[in-house]
């Protein structure tokens, strides 16, 4: 199993360094310019002199090789100085933002609470609703709980976030007036009063990206389980005499999760990749909203930091989902 | 009773209203909406309006321009003109007092070596201003006492009102940024996400593209103003969700360019909690035509270049019918109800520059058939236009954006209409705007027939805009498709004018003259077709008292008398 894990990490290494190169690449293939955005009113000669301050006048391969010494080598020793206050990092150049001119993990560390706060307690609730379904789902398959379980899902993988994300929003925010429809990234949980602003802002982001989620893995479950419930072995169960809840929950239950269980795992990197669409549509300004909105002002360090970073979290809980595999079922053996 | 009670009401409104702002930080909370969020408080590192107007709350400028387009004083005791000596008689000086006792927020008094340590901030070569042009032509800046501030220019000139005019060219405290010119200007994050001003507020916490909070300046040169303790400015989402949190939810007071469709305009102002504003400026939507062969056949490096005259759009009576086809109201319905306005001039605003020129307002559908005819373009056996063989049929392109592609399916049917055969083309903003020379689709290469895009002038002054159609600014493979005559209009008497332009101080001859160029580029050559005047849309809440809509400066330029209204 180590062996398994460090050859595998080992491999994860120039793996990682190929997905830079191909980021890198596509960004700079990719139409559009940094100072796209600037008024008509500015003249050429003063855009040229931006650009040039940008850094944008060094060659690709020059951008690139500082951008990895930034990212691999300034910025962890700026996590050190953070941690044990040492200044190793003084006086180095970090990844900084086109638009705003601050380095790009501070920004990142800006906006992870906001994204892991609503993303994330999307996915928590997702999960823990989607279970229950699938298993009950499958277990009285075709019954009326089924039916609708299988409608509700339908509803929530075809119905896209930016149309049913409106819909909350006229109905609870401008109608009934029971939800705001912008977030504050700003508020502060202090007391109860507060902690229910929080909810009441929480409220329909968390449940348009819920019942997304929701809706993927309730099927994963329920079609899991099935496969389960038709073994030999539940029969033999029955058989034994065993009641139906230790044969449903204990014995089907455990050996259908194994497939769900990494498809969860593997979910997890999606949650710090934020939901731009939702996030947009509730103005919570978290990792998903800014992507987007760098993207759109090609803003180069920063969308290439960031979705390197996703590459480095998907490479990660791939591992951890083929080691969870091996431990989940005895039979998966990797040596 | 209701009347009565309403009656009442307006009446202790009245009593109570000059009470309402008297006294500094007594109505609470004002929150704004910027649907394209703040990225940076410094305006020299972005010339995005969304940064530079948010800025003009902490940082301002020596002088700005009021609603009218005049410029009025803001540190400075008047403004200087020729007449109280304060702009020398060559017009190569100008001579800034500022009022006396002003302090920033932190308390220390402000001084001209600010001004002198602004300008040099913006001029230094490594620092990547993105406000040079404001900076542009000056041989010094010197502070000739601690109130005085001298610029002297390279040449005379007429309109000495930019270096320190208006929201793009506030004045930053020397002692804050001291260590961040040049190359350094980058890597000051603190100072730029948090500058210290001599305006209404001052920043408390910024957060990039997310959210900016600000507290009301203790230090205010007015110790009455301004009225509200706190101000939040919301970034995210797009123009509609800003204008439902203001005319909608009531969660916003005040939301910033809220472009949305006339339709969607008149729904939301049925919810009763907010109005749209709207004023206009300078901005123009228009057709500007190629007057050079955009044609593939053509090597590159001779494609869409002077060498080769448009082949189609060389006739004028070709661009004039193009012009007669269109019917300008339409569009404006279209596209922006109460927020735009017919033109037929590319300098709409201000009214002294603006020519009276109206000719192209009515459409007239057989009048361009007649010229076509005319031109010898005959009709074809299936409705479109022939002349020696050739297809009367141009490439009509412009960005990305709804209301655009609205307006190009909808003249595509006007000009087929009179047997012009029309291929449309949208290339995404980034790249239309971006100026990559090695993009086909760039605005300025203007690899088509026709383009639509919008532009506007910088301040009141048409001079610099008028100027960019000389022959020597068109883009070509030798200035690697840089400059703004995009058309290659070229006209040894217009260059003339220019240079006629630029000598010229007295005001009513330099309004003679930019009316004289602007209809040389419309009603006398239709190298430019303006379509629509498009003004400035905002959202207010009907809570928000004291907003005043202004296009020549930023939007929250009087931003210390707003008040609640109670």
């Amino acid at each position: 199993m180590f062996t398994f894990a460090l050859r595998r990490f080992l491999i994860a290494i120039p793996t990682l360094l190929i997905i830079s190169l191909a980021i890198f690449l596509l960004l700079e293939a990719a139409p559009g310019d940094p100072l796209g955005d600037v008024p008509l009113t500015v003249p050429p000669d003063v855009k040229e002199k931006m650009r040039a301050a940008l850094g944008l006048d060094s060659a690709w391969y020059v951008r690139y090789l500082l951008w990895l010494k930034q990212f691999f080598w300034v910025e962890p020793l700026n996590l050190v100085d953070y941690i044990f206050g040492t200044d190793y990092a003084q006086g180095m150049q970090r990844v900084i933002s086109f638009q705003s001119r601050q380095p790009v993990m501070q920004i990142i560390a800006q906006r992870v609470p906001q994204t892991l706060t609503v993303v994330g307690m999307s996915y928590l609730i997702g999960v823990s609703i989607a279970l229950p379904i699938g298993i009950y789902s499958a277990y009285r398959q075709y019954s009326w709980f089924d039916q609708i379980g299988t409608l509700v899902s339908m509803i929530g993988f075809s119905v896209p976030t930016f149309f049913s994300g409106v819909v909350l929003i006229i109905v609870f925010a401008v109608k009934l007036q029971w939800f705001p429809s912008i977030y504050d990234t700003t508020h502060q949980v202090t007391d109860w009063a507060s902690f229910m602003k929080q909810v009441r802002q929480m409220a329909m982001p968390v449940m348009v990206l819920s019942l997304y989620n929701a809706a993927q893995i309730s099927r994963f479950m329920r079609s899991s389980m099935l496969d389960n419930l038709n073994q030999d072995y539940v029969r033999t169960a029955r058989a034994k005499g065993l009641t139906e809840k230790v044969v449903v929950l204990v014995h089907v239950l455990r050996n259908s999760l194994i497939p769900v269980v990494t498809v969860i795992a593997l979910g997890v990197p999606t949650i710090f990749g934020g939901a731009i669409i939702t996030e947009q549509v509730f103005k919570v300004n978290g990792l998903g909203q800014q992507l987007i909105t760098s993207i759109h002002s090609n803003d180069m360090p920063m969308v290439m930091t960031l979705t390197f970073i996703f590459a480095i979290l998907i490479v990660t809980f791939n591992l951890i989902a083929d080691l969870l595999y091996g431990i989940l079922d005895p039979r998966i053996r990797y040596d | 009773m209701k009347l009565k009670t309403a009656l009442l009401g307006a009446a202790a409104s009245l009593v109570f209203a000059p009470a309402a702002y008297a006294e500094r930080g007594s109505d609470g909370e004002v929150k704004i909406i910027y649907w394209q969020a703040v990225s940076t408080l410094n305006p020299y590192l972005s010339s995005g309006t969304k940064d530079v107007e948010t800025a003009s709350l902490v940082i301002e400028p020596l002088a700005g321009f009021d609603e009218n387009g005049v410029v009025i004083p803001r540190l400075v005791t008047e403004i200087p003109t020729v007449e109280n000596g304060g702009v020398s008689a060559d017009l190569t000086s100008i001579t800034w007092k500022l009022k006396p006792g002003l302090v920033w927020s932190d308390g220390t008094p402000v001084t001209a070596h600010d001004a002198v340590f602004t300008a040099n901030y913006c001029m230094d070569p490594a620092g990547g201003c993105a406000q040079l042009a404001r900076y542009e032509g000056i041989k010094s800046v010197e502070a000739l006492d601690d109130l005085t501030v001298k610029i002297t220019y390279n040449e005379p000139r007429p309109n000495p009102y930019t270096a320190f005019v208006g929201a793009t060219s506030p004045i930053l405290q020397a002692a804050q940024f001291a260590n961040c010119t040049g190359a350094a200007a980058s890597s000051c994050t603190a100072e730029n996400f948090a500058p210290i001003g001599t305006g209404p507020f001052r920043v408390t916490d910024f957060r990039t593209n997310d959210v900016v909070q600000m507290e009301a300046n203790p230090n205010y040169r007015d110790p009455a103003k301004p009225a509200f303790a706190k101000l939040t400015v919301k970034g995210g989402g797009e123009a509609a969700a800003a204008a439902r949190a203001v005319m909608e939810t009531g969660e916003f007071d005040y939301a910033w360019n809220t472009q949305i469709s006339p339709e969607v305009q008149s729904q939301m102002a049925a919810g009763g909690k907010g109005e749209f504003i709207y004023a206009f400026g300078t901005l123009v939507e228009r057709i500007e035509m190629n007057m050079t062969d955009p044609s593939p056949s053509l090597p590159e490096g001779e494609r869409a270049t002077v060498a080769h005259p448009h082949p189609i759009l060389s006739d004028i009576r070709v661009r004039k019918a193009l012009s007669m086809a269109i019917d300008r109201d339409v569009l404006v319905e279209v596209g922006y109800g109460n927020a735009g306005r017919a033109t037929c001039n590319l300098v709409p605003a201000p009214a002294m520059f603006a020519s009276d020129n109206t000719d192209c307002l009515v459409q007239d559908v057989e009048g361009a058939k007649a010229l076509l005819e005319e031109a010898g373009w005959k009709v074809g056996p299936d409705g479109i236009r022939v002349k020696d063989g050739a297809r009367l049929k141009l490439l009509y392109q412009t960005s990305v954006n709804a209301v655009r592609q609205d307006f190009q399916s909808i003249i595509k049917q006007w000009w087929n209409d009179i047997g012009v055969e029309v291929e449309l083309k949208a290339i995404d903003a980034g790249v239309y705007f971006g100026g990559d020379a090695g993009s086909p689709d760039t605005f300025q290469k203007f690899y088509a027939d026709v383009e639509m895009y919008a532009n506007n002038f910088d301040g009141t002054d048409p001079e610099p805009y008028l100027a960019q159609y000389t022959c020597d600014k068109a883009p070509s493979p030798a200035t690697q498709w840089q400059g703004e005559n995009v058309n290659r209009f070229c006209d040894p008497a217009y260059d003339a004018l220019v240079v006629e332009l630029g000598r010229t101080g007295e005001m009513g001859k330099r309004a003679e003259l930019a009316k004289r160029m602007n209809e040389m580029l419309t009603k006398d050559s239709y190298t430019v077709v303006p379509l629509v005047d498009r003004g400035r849309l905002s959202a207010r809440s009907l809570s928000l008292g004291g907003v005043v809509l202004n296009t020549w400066d930023s939007e929250l330029w009087n931003v210390s008398d707003w008040y609640r209204v109670k």
